[in-house]
């Protein structure tokens, strides 16, 4: 501490050690990254710098003694409602280093959560509702372009289905693993995602950095991305999944691109990734070959040739004013699945400004994009993917009956194998093993450990969506999409429920 | 490093220890686990604080660089230790395979730690008696397997 800079002692938290309790194992001080706490060979002794705490609570999860204890730093400045905390720390940084503000996971602002002011139904007396313990309760999910029509042929005396269809993929839960490419997640929790995806029935994505040559048996369930940076896209890659991804946007960071720092391209990302080794991963903020829908259509259908019309192309942008119109684009561009990114959606790194003002929710923008293809016709050519701040089952069931297919989950992924939300992804020391490359650090996933865990929250989410469709009376999720008569909104104004197409609580 | 050159004992109808290396992240809460177990109040804090003298762990946990991996004694079928102890305290339970060490008859020799290849038995200073792994006797999971985080010692038969 008294080498500290003054303005680096207003802590964010304080670590807090009984010392009654303490037995001085040292075990604090081997799990924290940040050396925040630091063994003195001379006293025997672990002493803690509270500036140097991030939060992650890994210490106190693995105290064997209960003797540690992070709290939110409670010094205080004098009250003001215009200069938080937050901001006035923010400039003490910015003045220290000029440079961006940096953070990860996704927007905290306190902007309203709209999943939280919508209810559900139930049926009561002139429905009946369903025990999905005794009676068939349909998770399955097509994801894919459906026929504006169904040609029957009954020519034959044999009624079969004339014409067929573009690729569909089926999923057994309508819960999807986001992208999280290799290299801002290590590649014991993309072994932990495949295997869950594998086993769930599900899909993970590879995110932009390249498929790990070793998980490429895990085909059936993954969805590979092509974003900006192109990192590790070649002919055998596109055919790898039963899907790609073209990334054009991200909620969490709108508009910009991506770096990931030489220091974490060692030699298996570097391979991955087709880079040289230590060299900058730097994402274009846009794709240089696409500057309108035409060109997105360009790309799609270059995709579409080099994988033989065997894959489906999904397109993804982040959630922002213009996502409707946006996403009718790219409908009539030839995408089988649009995915949309709100602004609560994570990332291993971001500026903090763009992260929390840049973009809209995720509620808002699935409800325009399904309403406005709904009313250009074409809302069956394309299924509807949602991502960023699905925090629980209710926000799943909400997400679809507002329109969409099914879910992304990112961050409720990572918390699932550890994650805490402390925002420092971007350091690469992530103590709980999840966004660094670090090999001591990594291997604090364990990927069997992973699997399970990411297993049991699709297992657990998909026994909870299945009550709460049963108790709206309904038995196939199918039956449930678009279904915004299910919901009813609750403290919202009425352009809050004219966008959302929903009644208020009551109506 | 010496366990390259070292191959571990299986079989035998006798479940051990083994280490997961890949999985194996440093932070000696097996050691921990093991101190406990070992000591009379069978309560962390107490072990640590009140025991007197502390016990010492019967399990290593070896580190170079990244690598880390937690060993404690492996049973051997021809233990090295029994051959070198010079009064007797060691001897292998022929029904359990465990190798046992009786701390009435140690001497406090060392000979057993210089003869075992896979250095896993260490001096109890205070009592100049020698400890070994009794994996646990009482015990369905050894202590240190039950306290590893993340799932790096096994308990089974190979």
């Amino acid at each position: 501490m008294l080498y500290c800079a003054p303005n680096k002692k207003y802590s964010d938290f304080i670590i807090v050690r009984d010392p009654d309790k303490c037995i001085d194992c040292r075990v604090c001080a081997r799990q924290c990254s940040y050396e925040a706490h630091v063994y003195d060979e001379s006293t025997g002794k672990v002493f803690s710098d509270d500036t140097r705490c991030v939060g992650c609570h890994r210490c106190e999860a693995f105290c064997p003694s209960g003797a540690l204890l992070i709290r939110q730093n409670p010094s205080e400045f004098r009250d003001n409602a215009v200069w938080k905390p937050w901001f006035i720390k923010n400039i003490y940084k910015q003045a220290e280093t000029g440079g961006v503000l940096l953070t990860g996971m996704g927007n905290s602002y306190p902007y309203p959560v709209y999943w939280d002011k919508m209810l559900l139904d139930a049926s009561q007396v002139t429905n009946p509702s369903i025990d999905p313990l005794r009676e068939p309760m349909e998770l399955k999910t097509y994801l894919g372009s459906k026929p504006d029509a169904l040609r029957i042929d009954a020519g034959s005396g044999e009624v079969r289905l004339a014409g067929g269809f573009t690729p569909q993929i089926a999923i057994n839960y309508p819960i999807l693993f986001s992208a999280m490419s290799y290299g801002s997640i290590n590649l014991n929790v993309h072994k932990g995602l495949a295997r869950a995806a594998e086993e769930m029935g599900i899909l993970y994505n590879t995110g932009e950095g390249g498929l790990h040559a070793s998980l490429y048996r895990y085909g059936r369930n993954t969805i590979v991305q092509c974003a900006s940076g192109r990192f590790g896209v070649h002919s055998e890659y596109l055919n790898a999944g039963v899907a790609v991804e073209i990334k054009i946007g991200q909620g969490a960071k709108p508009g910009i691109g991506g770096h990931l720092p030489g220091e974490k391209i060692g030699p298996e990302i570097s391979r991955t990734r087709m880079i040289p080794v230590g060299a900058d991963a730097l994402s274009p903020a846009p794709h240089h070959d696409i500057y309108s829908i035409e060109d997105l259509r360009q790309l799609i259908y270059a995709i579409k040739e080099a994988t033989d019309y065997r894959k489906l192309v999904f397109v993804k942008i982040a959630a922002v004013h213009n996502s409707a119109a946006i996403a009718s684009g790219m409908v009539r561009a030839g995408a089988d699945v649009i995915t949309l990114d709100g602004f609560r959606g994570g990332t291993g790194a971001a500026p903090t400004m763009i992260r929390d003002n840049v973009g809209i929710p995720i509620e808002m923008a699935l409800a325009s994009v399904d309403e406005r293809l709904r009313q250009e016709g074409i809302r069956n050519q394309a299924s509807l993917l949602v991502a960023g701040g699905i925090r629980c089952s209710a926000d799943v069931v909400k997400a679809i009956a507002l329109g969409a297919d099914a879910v992304y989950i990112g961050t409720a992924a990572l918390i699932s194998v550890g994650c805490t939300v402390c925002q420092r992804c971007y350091t690469g020391k992530c103590p709980w093993g999840i966004a660094t490359n670090d090999p001591f650090l990594a291997k604090r996933i364990n990927p069997e450990i992973a699997h399970e865990k990411l297993a049991n929250l699709i297992r657990a989410w998909g026994h909870e969506i299945q009550e709460m469709l049963g108790g709206m009376g309904i038995n196939a999720i199918e039956s449930l999409r678009g279904n915004r008569e299910k919901l009813r909104g609750i403290g919202l104004n009425e352009s809050e429920m004219n966008i959302l197409g929903i009644k208020h609580a009551g109506a | 490093m010496r366990r390259a050159t070292l191959k571990q004992p299986e079989g035998n109808g006798m479940k051990r220890v083994y280490q997961k290396e890949d999985v194996c992240i440093g932070c000696r809460l097996c050691e921990i686990g093991c101190v406990v177990e070992h000591s009379p109040a069978k309560d962390v804090v107490k072990a640590f604080r009140n025991a007197s003298p502390r016990p010492e762990p019967r399990n290593i946990v070896e580190e170079r660089g990244p690598l880390s991996f937690s060993v404690n004694c492996r049973h051997c079928d021809e233990p090295a230790c029994l051959h070198a102890c010079i009064s007797g305290a060691i001897a292998k339970d022929p029904l359990t395979g465990i190798v046992g060490q009786d701390p009435e008859k140690c001497v406090g020799c060392w000979s057993c730690i210089m003869a075992c290849p896979f250095g896993v038995i260490r001096k109890n200073g205070a009592q100049s008696k020698a400890v070994k792994c009794d994996l646990c006797a009482g015990r369905t999971i050894p202590a240190c397997v039950e306290a590893c985080p993340n799932r790096a010692l096994v308990f089974e038969e190979r």
